[in-house]
């Protein structure tokens, strides 16, 4: 087991590596003069501008301007937005408020996920699945803002349940109605991802071979088929927590909710390229983190993949 | 060959030497005989030459002509391109026109929807924002599959190298969610700066076509280990040619699927795009946009708001049941062999 | 629970009906099916696949799919009318009343669950865990003949080889000491051997429990080898039962008659006996007669494949598949190659074929070595060597209609324009027995066998002087490989054919081969002329896998 982690470990590196660089060239790379974006378009004066180039190394050859900044980026030197705060500062602020956030989500699409999953797929072809399948994809196709706004006029200002914004401390209170946005979508895949896995393995050979041993329905379902469905079901819900984090920009942007993802609009809105290529690096790592422990999970689940 | 943990002989040697000759009841057992009129004797292996002959495609053709799932996204998906086409043949009203007199009025004769903040006509805008939305999923889905189906299959279908090289780089795609990794792209001053239709597209390109890849690569993999492709090869044909005439043909019910449905996909992603200021410019109409300019109004006129949603996720919605409906269709598991 | 009584039937089905519901409309998947089993008694249903033998056994147990139902008839366990019981009821007999051993043990262990785990929840569901469930599941698993079954109790299924798992299956089928146990096909996804070996201990163990067996099988030679009692089922009715040996030695349903004269593991012995009857006469294959000067069209030379098993981080250990294999084929006549899996004779086929690189030795194909030509030599070889495949479900394109399947060899080497291609594809369907108006449809709209004829007739098309067919009828119904073997032999005597025959069913190279290789691990063990294999088996290997061939002793 420690082999095998220390295996998958290994094998992330590259993937960080890999999309820190893509970030990087992008931004540092592409046609346009970089420097004009450090600054926002702005016009600036010659002293800022050198001044800017030295500290993104830009007057040195790309691999050696990567490399430093991969440096800085390890020892959590991210550079300084506008106002001159450290950018590590900033992120270390926001980034507890969307990790709250993004676990209340993926809590909240785990539980119903999975329950009206597995209901469907025992059910499949009736009412019940068929609703929650439509309703599902209604969800999928409806995007987020929209849902957001309509959430946020309907419970948060018509009904007044909650507040439409949330304050600024965060509070887990106020963070119900944005988790429940962010997690919607995801709740839609979860739903369908548990329906197929239940539907494949109720079907399967061992369950019948279960049944026959003269197990209850109850133990048949909860010991064989839920079990056994829930392998995938994990590993996308691993994965789908640095996709909340990374996907949570337009919520937090309805709601105000003062966590990463605002930074980050705040950010483009004002063309702080060094803050956005620092957050965004900082997603990647926490999706690398995730799939990590996605992996070891996934492992724990199916003892065929243990020892591989 | 699989790996045997264990061994598969476990009795003493010589047991199999034993003579057998079957068992003998000690009870009288009856010998029943069924009447021949009763079970009459047929043909082995006879070909049924009735039935008309059937291809997958007109198969799946036949069961998806009963859904009405399909028929009604079908109908919904001719419609909103029809739309995006003619615009004109839905209103003549023109979208560009605006009085801000008018801002915020509800419903009036020739305006069925209102208008907008800036008075400008909801209805005429959502017919004319059509366009742009229908592009940005067609082309996007377009580049999608030529891109990610020609290297998931090379990549699947010849191995090695070439199939590692990819999978690290769709892993790494992976690492950046869609929204985010077009987010940067797009504040990009190539980008930022030449705003359009196609910088839309080639982002939503860019961070599309590696799940396409990854269900390409799955389905060729399925694909060339079939006999058929064995016995093509055993023919004679090349292995590029086997791939192009076998493989391909038959990994396309996966891609058609998944296509279908990102392509819904691609047009939310253009929405959140516009809403978040780094997508369409505010000069072309489409539905992202005049959804995000009608937020500061939503608290007073949240239908300057719902109706262009509306139309979008309908839009989406159809693309989506398509894709499912299809995807029933060419399950293997509901085609029995 | 009713008292024990030797003279009431343990199970009795009278008139059953089954129906499928489907979207094509109901399916009678079984209709009048009756049968009785006494209290220790095996009994045996045999039929072909969709005879409706599963059905009708799984109804007892209340195990019908979701879309079917019993429509008619009545099911009586040990004078309990159990038709349509209670879903309470039918949990309470499952297990220690009535235990299920299915098919395929690769499938039917839950591949998360350790296999004592799987054995100990059928005991505690039975109530019969008791104290000492620990030592009670050790116990149960050494009895169905698993060695150290107290670590083995801690493995995973995928630990277990398949002989192991099918041990497994057993001993969770019998834990609970049913009266009852129903064997589906226990034995049909395992080599020979290990068939054998298990049927003979579950047979042990049964008697020794008094535990009384419904065995489904398509083997009539094992149904008659393992039961007292025969029960023969067709499209969905049951034709014929009475006493196992009666029914194989006279069998009086044509239906049956037609069975047991293309069962190959009974035809084969049969061929040297006199024939029972008029009805196996007509049915039997026959073995054209070659002429013995042939040359050697094939010449396999100390042929070698070793492939690298990847093993983590690029470590790799190397495993011989085929080590140092000779032998040659004589034109015009039928060689088999027969070994169990993983022997390697499919690989030997592959790289035959040259669809696989040797890595040492020589194939020579009419005297020149083939495995070192170029693209171009190679396609002119292609034209000459044509395999035919196992799985008819897999070795025609479902894309491709049946017409552009056997046209695309022709199209391949350019040979004829369209209208000389459609009369070539027409006289290649005749030559296989198919309508032409066959050459429309498409392949999934057609049986196992017919997807094997159109897959000869693809293989005919460039008038090939070598075929190599690939376990060509394993997949098929005793009936239907009866008639493909029969056709490959006419297609031999007509167009003077020479056939590599690869296959695992020794019965079936009785019928076919005029030499036979018989591989293990990898290596050729014993290589000699097919009535010497079959009367005179030097290897104990060879006695082995013919005493293993089910039913082969009981017609003498």
């Amino acid at each position: 087991m420690i082999r095998f982690t220390l295996l998958r470990f290994l094998q992330l590196i590259p993937v960080f590596l890999g999309a820190t660089l893509l970030v990087y060239f992008l931004v540092f790379a592409t046609p346009g003069n970089p420097i004009a974006a450090l600054s926002g378009g702005k016009p600036m004066s010659p002293a800022v501008e050198a001044a800017l180039t030295a500290q993104y190394n830009l007057d040195k050859p790309f691999w050696m301007q990567y490399l430093l900044y991969l440096k800085n980026l390890l020892s959590f030197d991210l550079g300084e937005t506008f106002s001159g705060q450290p950018v590590s500062d900033v992120i270390g602020r926001a980034f507890p408020v969307t990790a709250r956030l993004a676990i209340m989500a993926l809590v909240f699409e785990a539980f119903f996920g999975i329950i009206f999953g597995v209901i469907a797929g025992l059910r499949k072809g009736k009412l019940f699945d068929s609703t929650v399948l439509i309703a599902s994809l209604i969800v999928i196709a409806v995007p987020t803002f929209v849902l957001g706004f309509i959430l946020q006029f309907v419970v948060g200002v018509k009904l007044a349940w909650a507040k439409p914004t949330v304050s600024p401390g965060a509070p887990w209170s106020d963070l119900i109605l944005p988790a429940l946005v962010l997690g919607l979508v995801s709740l839609a895949y979860v739903i369908r991802l548990t329906r197929t896995s239940v539907i494949e393995n109720k079907n399967a050979d061992y369950v019948r071979t279960a049944t026959a041993k003269g197990l209850s329905r109850r133990r048949v379902v909860v010991v064989h088929i839920v079990r056994n469905s829930m392998i995938p079901v994990v590993t996308f819900l691993g994965a789908d927590l640095g996709s909340l984090m990374g996907g949570a920009i337009v919520t937090e942007g309805i709601f105000n909710v003062p966590g990463v993802g605002n930074l980050l609009y705040l950010s483009i809105l004002k063309g702080e390229t060094p803050t956005v290529v620092a957050v965004v690096s900082v997603l990647v790592l926490v999706f690398v983190l995730a799939n990590l422990v996605v992996d070891l999970l996934y492992a724990w689940l199916d003892p065929r993949i243990r020892y591989a | 060959m699989p790996e045997n943990p264990t061994p598969e002989i476990i009795e003493p040697e010589g047991a199999a030497q034993r003579i057998r000759s079957g068992k003998v009841s000690t009870r009288k057992i009856e010998h029943y005989v069924a009447r021949l009129e009763d079970t009459p004797l047929q043909d082995v292996d006879k070909v049924d030459e009735s039935a008309v002959p059937l291809s997958m495609w007109a198969q799946a053709w036949r069961s998806l002509r009963k859904q009405p799932l399909f028929i009604i996204s079908a109908i919904l998906i001719l419609l909103v391109i029809a739309v995006a086409v003619f615009p004109q043949l839905f209103t003549h009203t023109d979208p560009t026109s605006c009085t801000l007199s008018n801002a915020r009025k509800g419903p009036a004769a020739g305006h069925p929807l209102g208008f907008t903040f800036q008075g400008c006509d909801i209805y005429a805008r959502i017919i004319f924002g059509a366009r742009a939305s229908v592009l940005v999923g067609l082309f996007t889905t377009i580049f999608v599959v030529i891109i990610g189906g020609a290297l998931g299959a090379l990549a699947g279908y010849y191995g090695g190298w070439l199939d590692a090289v990819l999978a690290r780089i769709t892993d790494i795609f992976f690492a950046l969610p869609l929204i985010l990794g077009a987010i940067i792209i797009m504040q990009l001053p190539a980008f930022r700066d030449n705003k359009s239709i196609w910088t839309v597209i080639i982002t939503l390109t860019i961070f599309g076509w590696p799940q396409l890849a990854r269900i390409t690569r799955g389905a060729v993999i399925e694909a060339k280990n079939s006999d058929y492709v064995m016995a093509s090869r055993a023919l004679g044909l090349s292995k590029f040619k086997t791939l192009v005439k076998h493989v391909v043909p038959n990994s396309l019910a996966p891609i058609i699927v998944i296509a279908t449905i990102s392509l819904g996909i691609y047009i939310v992603a253009e929405a959140t795009l516009s809403f978040l200021g780094v997508g369409l410019p505010p000069s072309i109409m489409s539905w992202g946009n005049d959804i995000a300019s009608a937020q500061i109004s939503l608290r007073n006129n949240p239908a300057i708001l719902m109706w262009p949603a509306l139309a979008l996720s309908v839009t989406v919605l159809s693309f989506i049941m398509l894709g499912d409906a299809v995807r029933d269709a060419l399950d293997p598991k509901s085609r029995k062999g | 629970m009713s008292t024990f009584d030797a003279d009431r039937p343990l199970l009795e089905i009278k008139d059953l009906a089954i129906t499928f519901n489907t979207p094509e409309g109901p399916v009678y998947a079984v209709r009048n099916a009756h049968l009785s089993i006494m209290p220790g008694e095996t009994v045996a249903i045999v039929g072909e696949s969709g005879s409706g033998k599963s059905t009708t056994a799984l109804s007892a147990i209340g195990l019908l799919p979701g879309n079917g139902k019993v429509t008619g008839g009545q099911i009586i366990f040990d004078g309990e009318d159990i038709t349509n019981v209670s879903d309470k009821r039918i949990i309470e007999l499952r297990g220690n009343s009535i235990g299920m051993v299915p098919q395929d043990p690769m499938s039917n262990l839950n591949p998360v669950w350790k296999i004592g785990f799987q054995v100990k929840e059928t005991l505690k569901a039975n109530g019969l865990a008791g104290d000492n469930a620990k030592e009670r599941v050790a116990e149960v698993l050494a009895e169905a003949g698993l060695p150290n079954a107290a670590t083995r109790a801690n493995q995973y299924p995928h630990e277990f080889s398949g002989g192991m798992r099918q041990r497994a299956l057993i001993a969770i089928g019998l834990a609970c000491r049913p009266r009852l146990l129903i064997a589906d096909e226990p034995t049909s996804a395992l080599d020979v051997t290990v068939q054998q070996q298990i049927l003979d201990h579950l047979e042990r163990l049964t008697t020794e429990l008094g535990t009384a067996v419904l065995l489904i099988t398509h083997d009539l030679g094992l149904a008659a080898e393992r039961a007292e009692k025969v029960v023969v089922m067709y499209k969905g009715q049951v034709v014929e039962s009475g006493p196992a040996l009666e029914i194989l030695r006279n069998p009086k349903h044509p239906y049956t008659q037609r069975l047991v004269a293309s069962a190959p593991s009974l035809a084969s012995k049969r061929l040297q006996t006199h024939s029972l009857n008029e009805a196996v006469e007509a049915n039997a294959v026959e073995k054209p007669v070659h002429s013995k000067a042939g040359d050697d069209v094939l010449e396999i030379k100390n042929l070698t494949k070793v492939f690298k098993l990847r093993k983590s981080l690029g470590k790799s250990i190397d495993f011989t598949a085929v080590d140092d294999v000779t032998f040659s084929v004589k034109r015009g006549t039928t060689t088999a190659i027969v070994g169990e899996s993983g022997s390697g004779k499919s690989t030997v086929a592959q790289m035959v074929l040259n669809l696989l690189k040797p890595t040492a030795g020589t194939i020579s194909f009419d005297g020149m070595v083939m495995n070192e030509q170029p693209e171009s030599e190679l396609f002119k070889f292609r034209r000459r060597v044509q395999p035919i495949f196992q799985d008819p479900y897999g070795s025609l394109d479902p894309m491709y209609s049946i017409y552009r399947t056997i046209e695309e060899p022709l199209r391949i080497h350019g040979m004829g324009d369209s209208k000389s291609r459609q009369n070539r594809v027409k006289e290649l369907l005749s030559h296989v027995s198919m309508p032409s108006s066959t050459m429309y449809r498409f392949p999934n709209e057609l049986s196992g066998g017919q997807r094997q004829r159109i897959a000869i007739a693809r293989a005919l098309a460039l008038q090939p002087e070598v075929i190599i067919c690939d376990e060509a009828v394993s997949a098929l119904d005793v009936l239907v490989q009866a008639q493909i073997l029969n056709l490959l032999n006419e297609l031999q005597k007509n167009l003077g054919l020479t056939y590599l025959f690869i296959t695992h069913d020794l019965a079936v190279v009785r019928q076919i081969a005029d030499d036979v290789c018989v591989m293990q691990h990898g290596k050729i063990v014993e290589h000699s002329s097919t009535d010497e294999v079959f009367n005179n088996p030097q290897q104990e290997y060879t006695r082995n896998l013919l005493g293993a061939i089910p039913g082969a002793t009981l017609l003498i």
